[in-house]
C-alpha cells in the first residue's frame, strides 16, 4: 500500500492542464500556412504521395495531406506547417487551406444540428470502429483517454457497445470487408446519432484511394458530423474537435 | 545445390534462383526444415506469369545468417500436394496461395479462408454440453477488426478459431501500382501504424539494395535508433493494456503515462509521434542532433527511474502474478512447430531473433544483440521478456547516442531498381521478424512485392495459447501478444 502510495507521488502532476491551448513540444506538422510566393506549381504538386496539393490557387487539402512534410522542405518558401493542432471541421472543404489564407480552421456553427450541443454538451459516448486502419489512428485515440490527455474528464467516452453509443468515430479508409459490419454498427446506435472521421486515410482514403478494396458508400449514405485530420491525428487534435462540436 | 544461400539485404539476379520440379521443391523446403530447429520459412509466395505460376520459398538459417531461396513453377486450379501436410509452418502461406492464385492442394489439413470472410463453416462443438462464442468483427475497445469463434465448456476454452482479412487494403498491388519512391514509402508506413519503424525500414533497406544503392552509416544509425525506440515505446503501451486487463489500474496508468515521453521525443526529432515521415530510402529528412541526442538522454533518464520503480512493484505483486502466471502457455515445441517468431517465441524459449541471426542495419555492426529468452511461454514470461528487453534496448540507445554520425543533407538520388532482380529483406521490429521481397522484370518495374508481418505466424499462437484457459482470461492472453490485423491482411 505504502509503496503505492509512494510510485502515485514520484509520478507528480501528468495531465494537461489547459487542453485547448497547450503547445506541442518540438517539430509538429499542423495547419500548413501557404504563402503567395511563385513557385514551379508543377513541381510542387508532383511531389505529394496522396495528391493533396491544388493549384491556381495552390492549396493543401489536410483531408489528403499524410503530413510528411516532403512539401515543405522542398518549397520552404511556399509552405510551412503551424504547430496549430486544432485543424479539425465539420465541413470537409473546411480542411482545405488556400494559399494567403492564414486563419485557424473553423465549423460552420450553421451546419451542426441543434441537438448535438442539447444533448451531447456534457456527456458523449462514442463507438469506434477500425475499418481497414493502420493502428496509428486507433493508437491515438488511446492515447487522448490516458492520464495525461485524460479527455473523459469532458464526459467523452469510448463504449463497448453500439446500443451505448451516441456516435460512431471511424477509423480507416473502409474496406470492402469491413462495409458490412460498420452499417451493422451504425444502424445499431439509437438516433440521434454522429458520425466522426479520425484520420487522412479515414476522410479521404489517403494513400489507399486507389485501391480496388475499398468500399466507401458508407460516406455516401450518411452525413459526416465531423472530420479529424492527420495521419495519425494527434490527440489533441481529437480532443479539440470534439470539443468544438459540441460546443465547448 | 538446388536452392541459393543469400544475406540479408543481398541483390541476386532472379535468374540465380534455381527452378526446381515441384516435388522436389516440397522436398527440398520441408527437408531443409526436418529436425533443423534453427532453420524456419520467412517467406513463401507466389505470383502470376502469364499462364504460371511461380512460387518461391525462402528458408532463413539463424547458424549460418544465411536465406535459402528455391523457386518452381506451378498451373492454376491444378492440384498440388502440400508442404504444410509435412510442416505446419508452411500452413498460412499455402492458404494464401491457394486463396489469392487457386492453387489446389490434396492434403492441406486446413484450408480455412485467409482473407475472405464470407459465410465459413467454423469448426462445431457436436455437443450439447459445449457452447460457441462469437467476438468481432468489432471488438469492445478501440482495436483493429478481426472475428474470434470460441468452442467453450462452461468458462473453459476448448477451442479458439481466428478469422481474419476485414483489414484487408491491397498494399502489395497498391505498392506495384505505385510509382514513386514516397509513395511507396507511405504505404510501407502504413502496413501497421504500431511498426512503422519496422516496415518503413525493411522496404528502404531492400529497396536501396534492389537500386544498389550503398547504404551510408547516418541511414543505418537513424533506422536502428527508431526501431529501438519504437520497442520501447510500444513494449511500455502493452504492459500499460497487460494492466489494464487484469484491473491493476495504477500499473496501467503509470506505464500508460511512460510511453508519451518516447513517443513526444519521436515527434520533437521528426514531426510524428508513430516517426510517420522519419524513414526514407537514400535520404533522412530530419537529422539526429547533439541537441536532441542530449534531450533523448534526460528523456530516458527521467523514464528508467519510474519504468523500474513500477515494473519492480509489478513483479512482487501477488494479485498480479496469480492472473499472469501460468496463464496462456504456449510450449517451445507448439512455437517450433508453428514457426513462431519474435517476442512471443523468446518468450517460449525459441531463439529467434533477426537482429542476432540476420543483421541489418547497425545490428552485428556496432551493437552485438544477445536475443534474451524465457523459458515458461505464459503472459507473465511475455511481460517479463518485454520489461527485460526495454533495459537492454535501453543501454543499446545509450550506446549510439556516444557515436552519432554526420547526416548528409537530404536530397534526392534517382534510385532505380536493377532489372531482373530479387532481394529479401529482414528487420526485428518490436513484436518479431518482418520480412519483405520484391522482384522485378526486365525494366526494372516491380513483378512482385511481398510483405509479411510477425502477427502471420503468431495468431496461430494466440490461437493455441488460450486452449484450457478461462475465456475472461482471453484479453490478458491477446493482449500479452499484441498481433497486428492490418499486418496480416496487408
Amino acid at each position: 500500500m505504502l509503496n503505492h502510495l509512494k510510485i502515485l507521488w514520484h509520478q507528480g502532476k501528468q495531465f494537461i492542464p489547459d487542453v485547448r491551448s497547450v503547445e506541442v513540444p518540438g517539430i509538429f506538422r499542423g495547419r500548413p500556412i501557404i504563402s503567395k510566393v511563385t513557385v514551379d506549381g508543377a513541381a510542387l504538386a508532383a511531389i505529394c504521395p496522396t495528391k493533396a496539393i491544388g493549384l491556381s490557387p495552390v492549396s493543401i487539402d489536410f483531408g489528403r495531406c499524410t503530413f510528411c512534410g516532403e512539401c515543405s522542405l522542398k518549397f520552404p518558401e511556399k509552405i510551412q506547417f503551424t504547430k496549430d493542432y486544432r485543424i479539425a471541421s465539420n465541413v470537409r472543404e473546411r480542411l482545405i487551406v488556400k494559399e494567403g489564407e492564414e486563419g485557424r480552421i473553423s465549423f460552420d456553427e450553421e451546419e451542426i444540428r441543434k441537438e448535438i450541443k442539447s444533448l451531447f454538451g456534457r456527456s458523449l459516448k462514442l463507438r469506434q470502429v477500425s475499418a481497414g486502419g493502420d493502428n496509428s489512428c486507433e493508437l491515438e485515440l488511446n492515447a487522448a483517454n490516458n492520464v495525461q490527455f485524460d479527455m473523459s474528464r469532458f464526459g467523452i467516452d469510448f463504449v463497448a457497445s453500439p446500443r451505448h453509443a451516441d456516435g460512431v468515430v471511424i477509423t480507416g479508409p473502409i474496406t470492402k470487408n469491413m462495409a458490412k459490419a460498420l452499417e451493422i454498427c451504425y444502424e445499431a446506435i439509437p438516433e440521434p446519432k454522429i458520425v466522426v472521421l479520425v484520420g487522412t486515410d479515414a476522410i479521404s482514403g489517403g494513400i489507399f484511394e486507389d485501391s480496388d478494396q475499398l468500399d466507401r458508400s458508407f460516406l455516401k449514405n450518411h452525413k459526416v458530423d465531423l472530420y479529424i485530420p492527420g495521419n495519425p491525428a494527434h490527440p489533441l487534435t481529437i480532443i479539440n474537435g470534439l470539443l468544438d462540436l459540441t460546443g465547448r | 545445390m538446388d536452392y541459393i544461400s543469400l544475406y540479408n539485404n543481398e541483390k541476386v539476379c532472379r535468374k540465380d534462383i534455381p527452378t526446381l520440379d515441384y516435388l522436389n521443391f516440397l522436398e527440398l523446403n520441408t527437408g531443409l526444415l526436418s529436425g533443423q530447429p534453427q532453420r524456419h520459412c520467412v517467406n513463401f509466395f507466389g505470383f502470376e506469369e502469364g499462364e504460371k505460376v511461380i512460387l518461391i520459398c525462402c528458408i532463413a538459417d539463424d547458424l549460418t545468417h544465411k536465406i535459402l531461396v528455391s523457386s518452381t513453377v506451378v498451373v492454376k486450379k491444378t492440384e498440388y500436394p502440400s508442404l504444410t501436410a509435412v510442416n505446419h509452418n508452411f500452413e498460412n502461406f499455402e492458404r494464401e496461395i491457394h486463396e489469392s492464385l487457386t492453387i489446389e492442394y490434396s492434403d492441406h489439413p486446413w484450408l480455412k479462408p485467409y482473407r475472405k470472410i464470407e459465410d465459413y463453416p467454423f469448426l462445431k462443438p457436436g455437443s450439447e454440453e459445449l457452447h460457441e462464442v462469437g467476438v468481432g468483427p468489432i471488438h469492445a475497445g478501440i482495436i483493429e477488426p478481426g472475428h474470434f469463434r470460441f468452442i467453450c465448456n462452461g468458462e473453459q476454452i476448448m477451442h479458439l478459431e481466428i478469422s481474419l482479412g476485414y483489414q484487408h487494403r491491397g498494399v502489395e498491388d497498391l505498392m506495384r501500382h505505385k510509382d514513386g519512391i514516397l509513395e511507396k514509402a507511405t504505404l510501407a508506413e502504413g502496413i501497421a501504424g504500431d511498426t512503422v519503424v519496422g516496415h518503413t525500414s525493411a522496404f528502404s533497406n531492400l529497396w536501396e539494395s534492389l537500386c544498389g544503392f550503398e547504404r551510408k552509416p547516418y541511414l543505418d544509425f537513424t533506422r536502428t535508433l527508431a526501431m529501438e525506440l519504437e520497442r520501447v515505446a510500444v513494449h511500455t503501451g502493452d504492459l500499460s493494456a497487460l494492466c489494464g486487463d487484469i484491473g491493476y489500474q495504477l500499473g496501467s496508468a503509470v506505464y500508460g503515462r511512460l510511453r508519451t515521453p518516447i513517443v513526444n521525443f519521436m515527434q520533437e526529432w521528426c514531426g510524428n509521434r508513430l516517426s510517420k515521415g522519419l524513414i526514407r530510402p537514400a535520404k533522412v529528412n530530419y537529422p539526429f542532433t547533439d541537441k536532441l541526442a542530449e534531450r533523448l538522454r534526460e528523456a530516458l533518464n527521467a523514464y528508467e527511474a519510474d519504468f523500474n520503480e513500477m515494473s519492480s512493484k509489478l513483479a512482487s505483486l501477488p494479485s498480479a502474478l496469480s492472473r499472469f502466471e501460468k496463464t496462456g502457455v504456449v510450449t517451445l515445441d507448439v512455437m517450433s512447430e508453428i514457426g513462431a517468431v519474435g517476442m512471443a517465441a523468446r518468450a517460449s524459449g525459441l531463439k529467434r531473433d533477426i537482429r542476432e541471426s540476420h543483421p541489418f542495419n547497425l545490428y552485428g555492426k556496432t551493437i552485438n544483440h544477445e536475443p534474451l529468452l524465457k523459458r515458461h511461454g505464459d503472459v507473465y514470461s511475455r511481460v517479463q521478456i518485454r520489461r527485460e528487453e526495454i533495459r537492454q534496448t535501453l543501454a543499446y540507445i545509450r550506446e549510439m547516442l556516444d557515436n552519432i554520425p554526420d547526416f548528409e543533407k537530404p536530397s534526392d538520388i534517382q534510385v532505380c531498381p536493377e532489372a531482373d532482380s530479387f532481394v529479401i529483406s529482414l528487420t526485428e521490429g518490436w513484436r518479431g521478424e518482418i520480412s519483405h521481397c520484391a522482384l522485378t522484370d526486365k525494366d526494372g518495374k516491380l513483378v512482385k512485392y511481398k510483405i509479411k508481418d510477425p502477427s502471420l505466424h503468431n495468431w496461430m499462437a494466440l490461437a493455441q495459447a488460450v486452449r484450457n484457459n478461462e475465456i475472461s482470461d482471453f484479453p490478458v492472453c491477446n493482449k500479452s501478444f499484441n498481433l497486428s490485423y492490418c499486418g496480416h491482411d496487408l
